[in-house]
């Protein structure tokens, strides 16, 4: 462990920046692989169509999901959830379409349809 | 200074391990992901996360359950203690092809709560949005925050 003395701990440094660095939960997610597409689900509760960033860059996806605000009513008495919002990063395989990923998200589950690119799809040659 | 005391029943699924779940993945996902409520151990099964608030006039308990259509949950109010259970199909069962990853709980699923004061029964309403329940009870009126005028003589 280093010594708070000589080493300045992160959120130190962090305070002098000014900067805050922002915690998010990572959504659980479901990933299918089917000869056509990957389809990737995850979930967000707390989350719809306004809330949600996705990008794609470099082959990679970035999800998202900040929380629509709700009205807290009343005091807390008992409180499980978190008011975190949502990220998570996921590595693409090079053979997805990445123009042609299309998104839905019903009841804070996020679905993502990723396409395989044609040319990775088995093809018949015929022959002449 | 929490005045409710809550039950979660034990949850006998054992969550049946996809093959490609591996136990690192398990203790990864202990540290970065906010787990809800669970009883014990390290393979309960699914224990939704639940709040309870209160509103002076009604107690509002909220639960996360993303993904589900409403008729696959249940409420009940029974002698004070609010129940919300349901199950959860596993849809993907039906999709071809193969699953990579398989973090998502699916199955049934119970919480419990004893409320902290009486409410109304015939007043309770329930709301699904974007994956998050919300039902609201109407504090019964003896239960209700009151004035007490003083009168001076």
């Amino acid at each position: 462990m280093n010594s708070t003395l000589t080493n300045p701990t992160s959120s130190d440094v962090a305070a002098q920046n000014g900067a805050s660095r922002v915690n998010y939960l990572t959504p659980l997610a479901n990933i299918l692989e089917s000869k056509d597409a990957y389809v990737l689900e995850a979930e967000m509760p707390g989350v719809n169509k306004d809330g949600l960033e996705i990008t794609v860059e470099n082959g990679e996806l970035t999800i998202v999901g900040r929380r629509a605000a709700v009205e807290v009513r009343g005091r807390e008495l008992y409180r499980e959830s978190r008011a975190t919002d949502f990220r998570r990063s996921f590595e693409l395989d090079p053979s997805i379409d990445t123009t042609k990923i299309s998104a839905k998200i019903d009841q804070g589950v996020l679905t993502l349809t990723l396409p395989k690119a044609e040319a990775v799809k088995p093809r018949k040659i015929a022959v002449s | 200074m929490s005045i409710i005391r809550y039950q979660v029943p034990q949850l006998s699924n054992w969550s049946s391990f996809d093959r490609l779940s591996s136990l690192r993945d398990e203790v990864n996902r202990l540290f970065d992901f906010s787990w809800p409520a669970r009883d014990s151990g390290l393979f309960s099964g699914w224990s939704p996360a639940l709040d309870v608030f209160d509103d002076k006039d009604s107690l509002i308990v909220k639960v996360e359950l993303p993904g589900l259509k409403k008729e696959e949950i249940n409420i009940s109010l029974h002698e004070g203690v609010l129940t919300v259970s349901g199950e959860r199909q596993r849809e993907t069962e039906k999709k071809e092809g193969e699953s990579f990853r398989s973090e998502r709980y699916f199955g049934k699923f119970q919480r419990s709560v004893t409320l902290p004061t009486t409410v109304d029964s015939n007043k309770v309403s329930a709301s699904y949005k974007d994956g998050v329940l919300t039902v609201e009870l109407p504090k019964a009126e003896e239960a209700k925050p009151k004035q007490i005028a003083v009168s001076v003589s």
